[in-house]
């Protein structure tokens, strides 16, 4: 198998002489400079291409082709990784240590070439393993899989009642029973938003009132004029009252807003 | 006496069946074991599998054995008509993804320097990412060299996904030169 540097020459010599429709021109392969998974794959790709023996790779030959399209791919700016000068280096190594003269009975490991090929032929392998593998139908993907519909109701055991259970929920139902009832009542008391109702409608037949006259001291408890007070509050934050004093500690009037704006027009 | 027998034995079927009908994930012999009150061997188990597997022998979906136990799936000769209700197909896997997966599969348990050094290529994280995402591939360990560097294995669930009971299914690895020239 191991050539003679005078039988390597005349293989060399073979390839310069190859017809020129085997050989592709850098800028055919442009397209396809991306696609090439690395250096291995390259590689491959010209010796399948000019249908190179992989058992016997010209070196000078495979060398020069990589070379021309490693430089392609550096002038048309290709992110070129690290991966891909190293390769060139190393078949750079194995072309020149082939050139050196051998005995012709060194033994056939010792091809320099060999562990370039082996890397070659198992790289190949994984790229067809992978192919294979694509192109196996996959669940989602060419199976489909059966997923009958099923309502999954949870089981749970049906809980224990004592008789203190049930008189601690009927406890906890009046508890609960007089905090509605207490905060029902409060609510409907202390209604910011009806005592605004309220006040509006005074306002509505009054017109103009003096801010004390709001307030029924007497009859209402202090959550209620709490209550009255927001009332006019709020409604001066909503614009609907207009609030005023002439001076510091004079009486204070509460009016409509809207009054306000119809007496300037 | 025969008659009970066997209504017995058709109601245990249907017991199986309505369970791998309705599971999402394949049924293993011991969730099916789960499903009877009474203790059910697996021999008695198997046997059940595979009547129901006959008896499904004309429809559409049949029972199939994949690494993670029984499911039932659509017969493959339905499949194109199926793949039209979903006209966007999964979208495809990049070259170096499969190539990872490949290796991975075939050449397991390997770490990133395994992969990187039969590539010839750097190994990009997201590829690693993608296939551990997927659920085919995790980490099984480490190797007891200077950085500890994970070693990758492939899951049941990816020979699940690819209807394989186990690796040795895999297509068999061809040779280099054995190749035709497709170029």
């Amino acid at each position: 198998m191991i050539e003679t540097p005078l039988n390597a020459k005349i293989k060399g010599e073979e390839f310069t002489e190859l017809p020129r429709d085997l050989y592709i021109p850098p800028d055919a392969l442009e397209v396809y400079l991306e696609t090439f998974e690395g250096p291995l794959d390259l590689l491959l790709y010209l010796i399948r291409k000019h249908n190179l023996d992989i058992l016997d790779i010209p070196m000078a030959e495979l060398t020069r082709q990589y070379m021309e399209y490693v430089e392609k791919m550096r002038a048309i700016k290709l992110e070129l990784a690290g991966d891909y000068l190293l390769m060139s280096a190393m078949l750079i190594e194995i072309k020149s240590r082939m050139l050196l003269p051998k005995p012709v009975e060194v033994a056939e490991e010792n091809d320099p070439r060999a562990e370039l090929v082996r890397r070659l032929m198992e790289y190949e392998a994984i790229k067809l393993a992978a192919q294979q593998l694509d192109e196996m139908p996959k669940v989602g993907d060419g199976i489909s899989v059966a997923s009958a519909y099923y309502q999954h109701i949870s089981q749970i055991k049906p809980p224990e009642v004592g008789l203190d259970d049930l008189a601690d929920a009927w406890r906890n139902v009046l508890k609960r029973a007089s905090h509605f009832k207490h905060h029902k009542v409060g609510h409907s008391e202390l209604s910011v938003r009806e005592h605004m109702s309220i006040i509006l409608r005074r306002l509505k037949d009054d017109r103009l009132l003096e801010f004390t006259q709001l307030f029924d001291v007497k009859n209402d408890g202090i959550p209620k004029l709490v209550v009255c007070f927001l009332a006019i509050l709020e409604l001066a934050r909503e614009g609907l009252l207009r609030i005023t004093q002439q001076q510091a500690f004079s009486p204070i009037y509460v009016q409509i807003a809207s009054d306000l704006s119809h007496g300037h027009e | 006496m025969v008659m009970s027998e066997i209504g017995n034995i058709t109601e245990l079927k249907n017991v199986l069946e309505v369970a791998l009908l309705t599971s999402h994930e394949p049924l293993s012999l011991d969730d099916m074991q789960r499903l009877f009150a009474e203790r059910m061997e697996r021999a008695t188990l198997r046997m059940l599998l595979d009547e129901l597997k006959q008896d499904w022998a004309d429809r559409t979906m049949e029972l199939v054995q994949v690494a993670s136990g029984y499911r039932f799936q659509a017969r493959v000769e339905y499949a194109d008509f199926l793949a039209r209700l979903n006209p966007e197909r999964q979208a495809r896997y990049s070259r170096a993804v499969m190539e990872t997966l490949a290796i991975i599969a075939y050449r397991q348990p390997v770490t990133r320097g395994d992969i990187e050094e039969i590539r010839g290529v750097a190994v990009n994280p997201n590829v690693i990412r993608q296939l551990q995402e997927r659920d085919w591939i995790d980490v099984v360990g480490q190797r007891e060299v200077p950085g500890r560097p994970s070693l990758y294995a492939t899951t049941r669930h990816f020979l699940d996904d690819l209807n394989l009971r186990s690796l040795s299914e895999l297509p068999p690895m061809e040779d280099f030169t054995q190749q035709e020239i497709s170029i």
